[in-house]
């Protein structure tokens, strides 16, 4: 059944139109009549409001509109996963607000909307409405928020405290770190990030007086989900009177699978105003205030095993900052997606795990791309080489001797996936750790760093080298166990497929996935191809419109390609049977006696009896003659719910060199040994390895979203957070192992996340082993030039 | 990121020019390249109320050579066009090499190296050049023209000698001593590009000593400055590295160090020390 094409870097059918500016993205829209929305954001982290007048505003040119919160009949937004599900965790739930009320609780929460004729006119008329703030004291660091005397965000939170969550099992692990030969223990901080997609996020609401229907165009990986949420949980508008509609979405990281406010605003506006359009962009100042934030997390870390470098037990304690109120997914982040894959890849028999989720007057904080991985990653990564220093060996040789064994598969880990709705065990289902291990290894030249070293230091320079021997889960996830007591967000995750072959044999593949610039277009077409035997020309796919694609979960934690693409599969697999149906209807012949080959339908036996698709398809079309019981056309959906997650692997190797004068750090070898099963598109493949690696070493080099103590963003643009540019990467040298995935037909695992959750520990291993000279055990991130020297100063001071 | 309204204005002439900024004044500002001005007006964080757009004065286009060996350079040459001039290249190399790491190739291709000047961030790189090449400022207003040299142009953070109706013409940069090395040498901001120290060095060696060492520092304090300490512990020496490494110590006397959320006071002053340093050694590694 399959051709060449799958399996193949074709070039991407996308680019010609995203790289010769004809892709429509939101902003791109145009529509006559449309009116431009702006929202006047809170200048203060922690306040009251007074009092709020917009009669300035509302008497301004070109002003249709002004709204503050009294005038939205919808606050306030969902929560979607408290955390532990409903598991009966008490989770003090305080959700974000379409508008603020009656106080704000970070710098950028939205006050008060303007609509006007322009998007100038909107802009001026938000700075002339006037509001009397009472500010209040603000807390920004985490671990203060819960001690006491902080100032109290939220009366149903005593202490900030959003939730205290646990998984693993105490008493085991207790005793375990206490029969330990060696106890290491660290606190480490994983910073707060801002996303930073290239598109940022909008969204235009269209409301039709005649049919009381609204349209909502919005930048979006989920536009089903959104369409579920704004309806049913946030206007109460019956679901089947919206439509949502996704255009090309210029990347999203995680940041456009939830439910703003903006989203709802705009279709408010929109019915408010009579129904003219309503456009709203953010600007890269309201994206770094006011969409979501990723990580930030304060961890005290205890790993415990013995000198020979079994390791036998690990505690964690993680404080995870949540910001003001809580994103729609936010608690499940640090907790179901961080907790239960801390143990990595390699056999601990104890781990517990607690987490703390607090509030602060910060931006909310909710999945970035790897979510939860990247910070489970980063916690046992640095784990084992704070071990491996300290009994003296290896860190390839600790990472071996605890690596899950191959023959252990499937394998229940000890704070794992837990427990399915219908009781069943999830398992990590494969993995075979060590050769991608050894490989990366011999490329590097591991056995020759020690003379790497010399020959760096006659530079002026301080090299180090760092492993990241990851695993991750993603491809998410069986409806059965996202949607358990204990973890779920009460929804389900499977994926939808719909396949039609038109009379002229061309074929239209629509899908609940959403794109946002992976190339879906591209791997489900040459699926399709290598399924259905016809060139990828024939094949177009749609996708991120509720009106005519089928409801689907949308794209995120790498589950397009295993999970979408299992539905794609399973949907042309209908089609082919039907066609194989009707071709044996065709050529007189019993349906057995049909062979597929490619786009051939054959009489086994008779290959100068056969029908091509495009005949079958234009027949069916036409129904003139149709066997009993057929119904005309190809046209064929399927659903597609995962058995499990899938469990990419590898080992990231970063060799930096550290000046010695100034402390710059300089990545100048990354070497990536991944195993995401097979490939649909090497080259696309390739491209999320690349973008993910930079994203995970702009965390370990450079990206710090800073808070003042009075809650003001001060990384708040470009020119203050860091973003890594290509100049700054050296050459990525990728390769691969390759073990299957068994959860879907091609054994795809997923890589959309993959190089963010490796590089970043990988890359601050690096940097603390150039530092070891200096005595540095471990050193926060992100690993910026002042931060460096100076721990090189201090050392060299004590010495 | 929509600037607040605004008048604009787009001369022809310089007298045009300099005649609005003199009937609009302290409200007025000029757009070059608007590599800087803009972003500053789309963040509301500067709101001129009128901008006078000198790119059609096709008279400050162009860079010239100077009799004298040195270089005039229009107030609308772009970073592009001295990087593409090998008159500009070849006389004065310190010029590419301070402009090839500036922002990016869209900022290069408008930016100017006169409305940086103008301009005087305290963390540009433009400023610590003109300072070591001893550059005269040309300006005009209605009353006639002045040359104010770069040493005495540089007042304060975005504050310069430029006056409010005066328009800046041209740089001209003097011929510079025969033999002399030149080098820049800087520490980036990894977010905005800008320097958290920059040094610019000329310096020159006559009969094996240092006969020449004028050294512009940028990014460290809340102006750019010649390191006059380090050039005066440097004449006259050897110039080998134990001198070099001397005379820079004193890249931050008597400067009051800034700091920010990139970088503090001591480690500021530090890269300065540094980067003195390497620029002296480049630049002596050049001459010789």
């Amino acid at each position: 059944m399959t051709t060449d094409v799958l399996g193949s870097s074709v070039k991407r059918v996308e680019d010609p139109r995203f790289i010769t500016g004809k892709g429509r993205y939101l902003d791109d829209i145009q529509m006559t009549g449309m009116t431009y929305m702006a929202i006047l954001r809170s200048p203060y982290a922690n306040a009251n409001i007074r009092s709020i007048d917009t009669s300035a505003a509302k008497a301004m040119s070109g002003v249709v509109l002004v709204i503050t919160g009294a005038d939205v009949p919808y606050n306030p937004l969902p929560m979607a996963w408290p955390a532990g599900g409903a598991s009966g965790i008490q989770n003090n739930i305080n959700m974000p607000r379409a508008l603020a009320t009656d106080d704000v609780k970070w710098t950028g929460e939205g006050v008060a909307a303007v609509v006007a004729e322009t998007p100038e006119q909107a802009a001026d008329a938000v700075e002339a409405i006037v509001v009397e703030w009472e500010p209040l004291p603000a807390v920004v660091d985490t671990e203060k928020a819960t001690q006491p005397g902080a100032p109290q965000l939220h009366e149903n939170a005593p202490n900030n405290v959003v939730f205290e969550w646990t998984v693993g099992d105490k008493a085991g692990t207790d005793a375990a770190v206490d029969a330990a030969e060696v106890v290491v223990r660290q606190r480490i901080v994983n910073q707060r990030l801002i996303p930073n997609p290239m598109e940022v996020r909008g969204d235009i609401g269209l409301y039709n007086q005649g049919t009381d229907e609204y349209t909502i165009w919005m930048s979006s990986q989920t536009p089903h989900i959104q369409r579920l949420l704004l309806t049913a949980f946030v206007t109460g508008i019956p679901e089947h009177k919206v439509r949502c509609i996704a255009p090309d979405v210029g990347g999203a990281f995680g940041t456009k699978i939830f439910c703003y406010a903006d989203m709802a605003l705009v279709m408010l506006a929109s019915k408010l105003i009579g129904g003219r359009p309503v456009k709203w962009v953010e600007t890269r100042r309201e994206n770094y205030q006011s969409t979501i934030h990723g990580r930030d997390h304060v961890t005290y870390l205890e790993i415990a095993g013995r000198r020979d470098g079994e390791v036998t037990g690990l505690r964690v304690k993680t404080y995870a900052n949540l910001g003001g109120r809580l994103s729609t997914i936010g608690p499940g982040i640090p907790t179901t997606l961080y907790g239960r894959v801390l143990s990595g890849c390699y056999k601990i028999p104890n781990v517990y795990c607690e987490v703390t989720g607090v509030y602060t007057n910060t931006t909310f904080v909710d999945a970035y791309r790897g979510a939860g991985r990247p910070e489970a990653t980063y916690v046992i990564e640095r784990a084992m080489d704070l071990f491996a220093a300290e009994i003296g060996m290896d860190r390839a040789a600790v990472r071996r001797k605890n690596f899950i064994a191959p023959d252990a598969f499937p394998y229940d880990n000890p704070s794992g996936l837990g427990t399915a709705v219908n009781g069943e065990k999830i398992y990590i289902d494969s993995g075979n750790y060590e050769p991608a291990l050894n490989k990366a290894l011999g490329i590097v030249g591991y056995d020759d760093l020690d003379k790497a070293k010399a020959e760096a230091r006659t530079r002026g320079k301080h090299l180090g080298l760092g492993l990241s021997t990851y695993l991750e889960v993603c491809g998410v996830a069986p409806s059965k166990w996202i949607g358990a007591v204990g973890e779920g967000w009460g929804a389900a995750m499977w994926e939808s497929a719909n396949l039609k072959v038109h009379l002229t044999g061309k074929v239209i593949l629509t899908m609940g996935t959403s794109a946002q610039g992976q190339g879906h277009e591209t791997t489900y077409s040459q699926i399709i191809a290598s399924e259905l035997g016809l060139p990828m020309d024939d094949i177009i796919v749609q996708h991120s419109d509720t009106q005519g694609t089928p409801f689907g979960y949308g794209s995120y934690g790498s589950r397009t390609s295993s999970v979408g693409s299992t539905a794609a599969i399973k949907a042309a697999g209908k089609v082919r049977e039907k066609a194989r149906r009707y071709a044996a209807h065709m050529l007189e012949a019993s349906v057995d006696d049909i062979e597929v080959v490619g786009a051939e339908y054959r009489v086994k036996g008779s290959p100068e009896k056969k029908k091509t698709l495009q005949e079958i398809a234009f027949a069916l079309d036409l129904g003139f003659s149709l066997p009993e019981g057929m119904e005309p056309y190809l046209d064929e959906t399927a659903y597609h719910d995962t058995p499990n997650c899938t469990w990419p692997f590898g080992t990231h190797i970063a060799v930096v060199e550290v000046d010695e004068d100034t402390g710059k750090v300089d990545l100048v070898r990354y070497v990536a040994v991944d195993d995401v099963g097979n490939k649909i598109n090497p080259m696309i493949v390739d491209g999320q390895l690349h973008g993910g690696i930079a994203q995970g070493v702009g965390q370990a080099l450079w990206e710090e979203a800073v808070y003042g103590d009075d809650g003001q963003l001060l990384s708040g643009s470009m020119l203050d957070y860091a973003l890594p540019r290509a100049s700054w990467l050296p050459n990525l040298e990728l390769d691969e192992t390759v073990t299957p995935s068994p959860v879907n037909p091609i054994g795809v695992k997923g890589v959309g996340e993959a190089g963010t959750i490796a590089s970043t520990a990988a890359v601050a291993n690096a940097v603390i082993d150039a530092l070891a000279p200096f005595g540095v055990r471990h050193l926060d991130m992100p690993f910026t030039a002042p931060k460096v020297w100076r721990a090189m100063q201090s050392q060299e001071a004590r010495s | 990121m929509i600037p607040a309204a605004f008048e604009y204005d787009r001369p022809s002439t310089v007298a045009e020019a300099v005649d609005i900024l003199a009937r609009n004044p302290g409200t007025a500002k000029v757009l070059a390249g608007g590599q800087s001005l803009l972003g500053l007006m789309r963040l509301r964080l500067a709101r001129p109320e009128r901008l006078v757009d000198i790119a059609g004065l096709t008279e400050l286009r162009g860079i010239r050579a100077l009799p004298d060996g040195g270089l005039a350079i229009g107030a609308l040459v772009t970073y592009r066009d001295v990087l593409d001039s090998a008159l500009a290249t070849s006389r004065v190399p310190l010029l590419a090499m301070a402009i090839a790491d500036i922002g990016d190739v869209q900022v290069r291709n408008r930016g100017t190296v006169a409305g940086s000047i103008a301009h005087a961030d305290p963390a540009s790189d433009m400023p610590a050049v003109v300072l070591a090449l001893e550059a005269g400022i040309v300006v005009r207003s209605g009353s006639g023209e002045r040359v104010v040299q770069a040493t005495s142009f540089f007042e304060g953070a975005f504050v310069t000698d430029l006056a409010e109706d005066e328009l800046l013409t041209e740089i001209r940069i003097p011929a510079q001593p025969a033999g002399v090395g030149m080098a820049y040498r800087r520490l980036e901001q990894p977010a905005s590009g800008y320097s958290i120290a920059g040094a610019a060095a000329v310096v020159g060696r006559t009969a094996g000593s240092v006969t020449t060492a004028r050294i512009g520092v940028t990014g460290v304090g809340d102006v750019a400055y010649r390191a006059s300490a380090v050039e005066a512990a440097l004449i006259g020496t050897s110039g080998d590295a134990a001198a070099i490494a001397a005379a820079s110590a004193h890249a931050a006397d008597g400067i009051a160090v800034g700091w920010d959320i990139h970088a503090d006071a001591i480690y500021r002053a530090e890269m300065a020390r540094v980067h003195v340093r390497r620029a002296i050694e480049a630049a002596l590694a050049a001459a010789d």
